[in-house]
């Protein structure tokens, strides 16, 4: 164990880097198949139905009770569905601009796949008893790299609207960028305080979200201790309606709007591409859910006073770096994996807004609240620094 | 401002209105003048009033006069005349209007008479209207819509009487229907001067039949089941073939003669199920003869030809109407009879007047000559003639002979005799029928524009199918002159052009001068030519036809006896 | 007469929308742990209530004879023209029917066509078409899913009533009128 580690170690930067890209590639894209499929299920079960729990391989069917159990979970149908996304034909119609149109989907992957290397997803505390961050690349101007990145995102939806040449995909495009740049104000403004927290007067300035994390683990009592979203409500709820904005996830799916653009921005798309919309949005989602939970829910501290180092050392695992890393990404993960159900859970209660109300919203509501907010906890914590 | 009547005409008042109808009309015609409409089942326009179904009751009434001074006693509350009304109804068919009649069919003692009139009607009836050829055209059905009760108030047995018999060849009875209204007794009577129904047994048991040893078999039995009120008498022929609410109704002709007696040709998608006669009260009044409503059954006959051939050989309609030109220009004559010397038509009385037109501009082209085939047999004095030609008079009308045809065509059997004639172009006539010899008609090449088989379209060296007059419109001229018209009830065949289409190709491309090939385009050029038809349009003609002026052809033998409605002038050649 | 329904003021926590998207919540989440309603259909069949409208079949009487005497007022009643009926006479074959005069020589139903709307058996004055309980059928091609005669008796079945009208018109022209 430790000697691979040691292996690790020694092996070129590039390399590691390499590999822990590609493994996370690895994980992006089955995760996105995976979140449809759950999708599927979720939104089944909420409406009494059974949802997808005919596909089997023979062979499976034979294993007396695991076969039939994945069967009624449905596993099969994402290798099913994956399959069938290959092997499909992919029409291109006539009348689209096929440069663009092909490299629509594309330019939707590379945000999605790129803004993960910023995203810290896990810590472990290393033979000096320093917590390190299980991060791609640890940059000091995280956040604010995450969020251009990001933002890039909506290129690919006014790609495929415009390059797909009719007017369902380029109302959807439009709609797209209008409401990204409306939400994208609130998003940014609902996260100052905390960087105005975790930068307080004395410490070093830093925009990374491991040092967000480091102002969550505080012990027993402190405020330290305390997770931003008890601290900063309002903020996380900004920041989290925004996030479905963003992620042109229901009740703001402007883009698509199948009710009303017969499917938006993807209208003209089929088979692979039109997958590759899609794991782009669940990529979009996970890196959203995991941005919140380092923000506002202690990242992969386990609960509120009980940082992970304390943890790993009631479980007697402080010098087993391996071990303690890999909780850590359990903790974080399952966090993660709760607010993907809860966007799927509020896409299947909630009914789409109208555009109108989705704008208003956005600039008369969100954006003064942000503003707000921001003032109040300027004054407050300026407040808390004096009195120090 | 009051017009001052006409003095043939009376003032009634119907339901309170005032209208002027004719002396002599009948309250039933007076109301419907009124456009009040009177229930009725034996009143025919055409037949003598029996007045015995009583269904027609109003309430009558009179102005009242001073029985001492006759003069009018005035109603002191309306300032008018006082009515003296019947305490009891009256039978409408039977009561001519008077002046100053009044009538009221809207009262609740004239609905009380209906509803009962229904009901006795209904006690014996069967109600087997699911299984009746009547359905949907049933008097019977449609009063007890209005005045029946919905349910029966009789609980004893209904009468059984014969059903399923046969009357004659073409006519099924079922007596257990039959209202005894008479009308089918009046007509047979009357009409076709057969008189062979009556009725036996007497109250409820009274049952319609023929006298023993007789059959309705006149040619003239199947107007009983127009006129029969109810499913009673039925066709045997249109027997069980289909529901009437499913079949359009085509104004047309009768062809079998020149009586030209108007019809209505029934069909449902392009398939026709029966003709029945369509009232003209100057040609056919509301009858047509029994021969004539089978005509539509050689639309689907299996010696209707179907496509062209060229010496027998099927090919494309364009071929064969190329192969037609080049004979008929002389370009593809026989080969050894080198270039061809003569052509000659053999036009058709049983062609439209626009067809004969066209076919008199293209002999004109060729400067052929042009004999007409002539079809006489016996007239039976009511709507069958002695000419079985439809349309001669059309010929003569659009100059396409001058004199009436000769019986044989004895005057082409020597031209070809002769050797002057080596072409001849038929328009559907069968060359053996009509006269000529099989030698003589071997040594012709035969152009045969028709419809069905026959020796001549055997032999012809290039047939051009055609349509029948159920396929295409047209205008027919009768034995009065008068031009009447007919519209298309089915598509024709399919791959068959319109014989107006084939016609106006031929002159065309024989160098003639392009003339339309609808009856919109080719009107406009007939009336300009043909003085007679100076003022007529196809669209414009009247449904009961346009007299024509006969003066110019006043003088020819024509061969037509008298018939219902007509009379011939008496001229040198009449012969029956 | 116009009516104006005044709206009542949100009140701040309606305004809010918060509320309601939670308890919106609470419902999807109760329904996600409640037991399902879909049946999962070819192993599970549902039950046809009575007066069901499956596929329009037609009917024989209890002695297996033919009740449909083509009137053909189904054919003129329904809507989309599915069915197509040529009428014709009772076959000699069958003498007990003679009398009835009027039997269909052929009859379809374009199962494409139908809407499955009843009209025909609310029409059938000799109560012979019948929608029953029938409801998939599916075929490969277009003349698979047209019903001809036979396959309607096929579907069809028995009518178990006890009617007999027209036994009792044959029965009343045996027994002759009373004078
Ligand atoms: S058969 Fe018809 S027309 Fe003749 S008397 Fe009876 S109901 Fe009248
Ligand atoms: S159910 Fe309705 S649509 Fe179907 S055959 Fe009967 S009448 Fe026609
Ligand atoms: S099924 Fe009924 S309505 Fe249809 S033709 Fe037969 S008897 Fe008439
Ligand atoms: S119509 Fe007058 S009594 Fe029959």
């Amino acid at each position: 164990m430790t000697a691979l580690y040691q292996y690790w170690l020694n092996l070129p930067l590039v390399l590691q880097m390499v590999i822990k890209g590609l493994a996370v590639i690895g994980f992006m894209f089955p995760f996105g198949g995976a979140c449809s499929l759950i999708e599927r299920k979720i939104s089944a079960w909420m409406q009494g139905r059974h949802g997808p729990n005919r596909a089997i391989p023979f062979w499976i069917a034979w294993v007396p009770i695991i076969g039939p159990l994945l069967q009624r979970l449905g596993v099969f149908h994402l290798m099913a569905d994956g399959g069938k996304m290959f092997f499909k034909e992919d029409p291109i119609p006539g009348h689209v601009n096929k440069f663009y149109f092909v490299l629509a989907p594309i330019v939707a992957m590379i945000p999605a796949l790129t803004t993960v290397s910023v995203v810290p997803f896990g810590a472990y505390i290393d033979a000096a008893g320093q917590l390190v961050p299980l991060i791609l690349a640890d940059v000091d101007v995280g956040l604010l790299a995450l969020f251009a990145v990001s933002s890039l995102g909506v290129y690919a939806l006014i790609l495929a609207g415009w390059a797909s040449n009719s007017k369902y995909p380029f109302l959807g495009g439009v709609r797209a960028s209008a409401q990204l740049i409306s939400y994208e104000l609130s998003m940014s403004l609902s996260i100052l305080p905390v960087f105005l927290w975790v930068n307080a007067p004395g410490g070093s300035g830093t925009l990374s979200l491991f040092a967000v994390v480091q102002a969550q683990s505080g012990p027993w009592h402190a405020w330290s201790g305390l997770w931003f979203i008890f601290t900063m409500p309002v903020a996380a709820l900004i920041f989290l309606v925004s996030l479905f904005a963003e992620t042109n996830r229901l009740p703001f799916d402007m883009a698509e709007g199948e009710a009303d653009l017969v499917g938006g921005f993807h209208t003209e798309y089929g088979s692979l591409k039109w997958g590759l919309f899609f794991v782009a949005e669940y990529s979009h989602m996970l890196i959203g859910s995991g941005v919140f939970v380092l923000l506002f829910l202690g990242g992969w501290n386990p609960l509120p006073w009980l940082p992970l180092a304390t943890f790993a050392g009631w479980l007697g695992l402080a010098g087993n770096p391996l071990v303690v890393g890999a909780l850590s990404i359990v903790i974080f993960l399952s966090k993660v994996l709760f607010f993907v159900f809860l966007f799927m859970w509020v896409r299947w209660t909630v009914p789409r807004f109208r555009y109108d109300q989705v704008m208003k919203l956005g600039w008369q509501k969100l954006l003064p609240l942000a503003i707000g907010n921001l003032i109040v906890y300027a004054l407050v914590i300026a407040w808390v620094q004096v009195k120090n | 401002m009051i017009q001052p009547l006409p003095s043939d005409l009376i003032t009634v008042n119907v339901d309170g209105q005032d209208i002027a109808v004719p002396k002599g009309t009948n309250m039933i015609e007076a109301a419907r003048l009124a456009r009040v409409e009177v229930p009725h089942y034996c009143y025919h326009p055409k037949l003598t009033i029996s007045g015995n179904c009583r269904m027609c009751l109003v309430e009558m009434g009179l102005p009242a006069v001073d029985p001492a001074t006759k003069a009018p006693l005035m109603d002191p509350a309306t300032g008018k005349q006082k009515i003296n009304w019947m305490p009891r109804p009256t039978i409408a068919c039977a009561t001519n209007a008077s002046p100053g009649l009044h009538i009221r069919t809207n009262t609740a003692a004239v609905q009380d008479c209906r509803n009962s009139v229904t009901e006795f009607l209904l006690i014996n009836h069967p109600l087997d209207c699911p299984i009746c050829d009547q359905a949907g055209e049933c008097k019977l059905q449609e009063h007890s819509t209005a005045y029946g009760r919905g349910y029966s108030r009789f609980v004893e047995q209904k009468n059984v009487k014969p059903k399923r018999t046969q009357l004659g060849p073409r006519v099924t009875l079922d007596d257990e229907r039959c209202i005894l209204c008479s009308r089918c007794v009046r007509f047979s009577k009357e009409i076709a001067q057969d008189d062979v129904l009556g009725f036996i047994d007497r109250g409820s048991y009274s049952t319609l039949t023929c006298y023993p040893g007789k059959q309705l078999a006149n040619n003239y039995s199947l107007n009983t089941v127009d006129l029969c009120p109810v499913g009673a008498l039925t066709s045997t022929d249109f027997r069980f073939k289909m529901r009437v609410w499913f079949l359009k109704q085509t104004p047309s002709i009768d062809c079998e003669s020149s009586v030209g007696a108007n019809t209505e040709v029934w069909s449902r998608e392009g398939v026709i199920y029966r003709i029945t006669p369509r009232q003209n009260d100057a040609v056919n009044d509301t009858w047509m003869a029994d021969s004539g409503r089978v005509l539509f059954k050689e639309v689907s006959a299996a010696d209707r030809l179907s496509g062209a051939t060229l010496n027998g050989a099927q090919v494309t309609q364009g071929k064969a109407l190329q192969a037609a030109v080049d004979l008929l220009s002389g370009r593809g004559g026989r080969a050894e009879s080198g270039a061809v010397k003569g052509v000659a038509v053999v036009s058709s009385g049983r062609s439209t007047v626009e067809e004969q037109f066209l076919t008199r501009k293209i002999a004109d082209k060729l400067n052929a000559t042009v004999a007409l085939v002539s079809r006489v047999g016996v007239g039976d004095k009511i709507l069958v003639s002695a000419d079985r030609n439809p349309n001669i008079r059309g010929a003569l009308v659009t100059g396409l002979i001058r004199a009436l045809p000769e019986q044989k065509l004895t005057a082409l059997g020597a031209a070809i005799d002769a050797g002057q004639i080596q072409v001849v172009l038929s328009m559907g006539e069968d060359l053996i029928a009509a006269g000529l010899t099989e030698a003589q008609q071997a040594k012709l090449a035969v152009i045969y524009l028709g419809t069905h088989q026959n020796a001549t379209s055997a032999v012809a060296s290039v047939v051009i199918p055609t349509l029948t007059v159920f396929e295409k419109a047209g205008t027919l001229v009768n034995q009065q002159f008068r031009l009447q018209k007919f519209a298309r009830a089915v598509p024709g065949l399919a791959g068959v052009s319109d014989d107006l289409v084939t016609l106006s190709y031929l002159l065309n491309a024989l160098g003639g001068t392009p003339l339309g090939a609808t009856l919109g385009a080719l009107w406009p050029v007939i009336a300009a030519e043909v003085k007679v038809l100076a003022h007529a349009t196809y669209d414009t003609l009247p449904s009961t036809g346009l007299l024509l002026d006969s003066a110019s052809w006043a003088g020819l033998p024509f061969v037509e006896g008298e018939t219902l409605h007509f009379k011939p002038v008496a001229g040198p050649g009449v012969t029956s | 007469m116009a009516y104006v329904v005044e709206r009542k003021p949100l009140t701040l926590a309606e305004r809010l929308y918060l509320p309601q998207i939670f308890a919106g919540l609470r419902i999807t989440l109760k329904h996600l742990f409640a037991p399902n309603v879909t049946l999962q259909y070819p192993e599970e069949r549902p039950v046809i209530p009575s007066g069901y409208r499956g596929v329009p079949t037609l009917v024989r009487d209890p002695q297996g004879r033919e009740k449909c005497v083509s009137c053909q007022l189904c054919e003129f009643v329904c809507p989309p023209k599915a069915i197509r009926i040529t009428p014709g006479s009772v076959p000699a074959d069958q003498p007990d029917r003679l009398h009835i005069e009027k039997a269909p020589q052929a009859f379809e139903i374009d199962m494409l066509r139908c809407i499955y709307c009843g009209l025909c058996q609310e029409v059938c004055p000799e109560e012979a078409i019948f929608l029953q309980n029938q409801y998939s059928l599916s075929g490969y091609t277009r003349a698979e899913m047209v019903n001809d005669k036979a396959r309607l008796y096929e579907l069809g079945g028995t009518l178990p009533d006890q009617h007999y009208k027209w036994d009792k018109k044959k029965a009343a022209a045996e027994h002759g009128n009373t004078h």
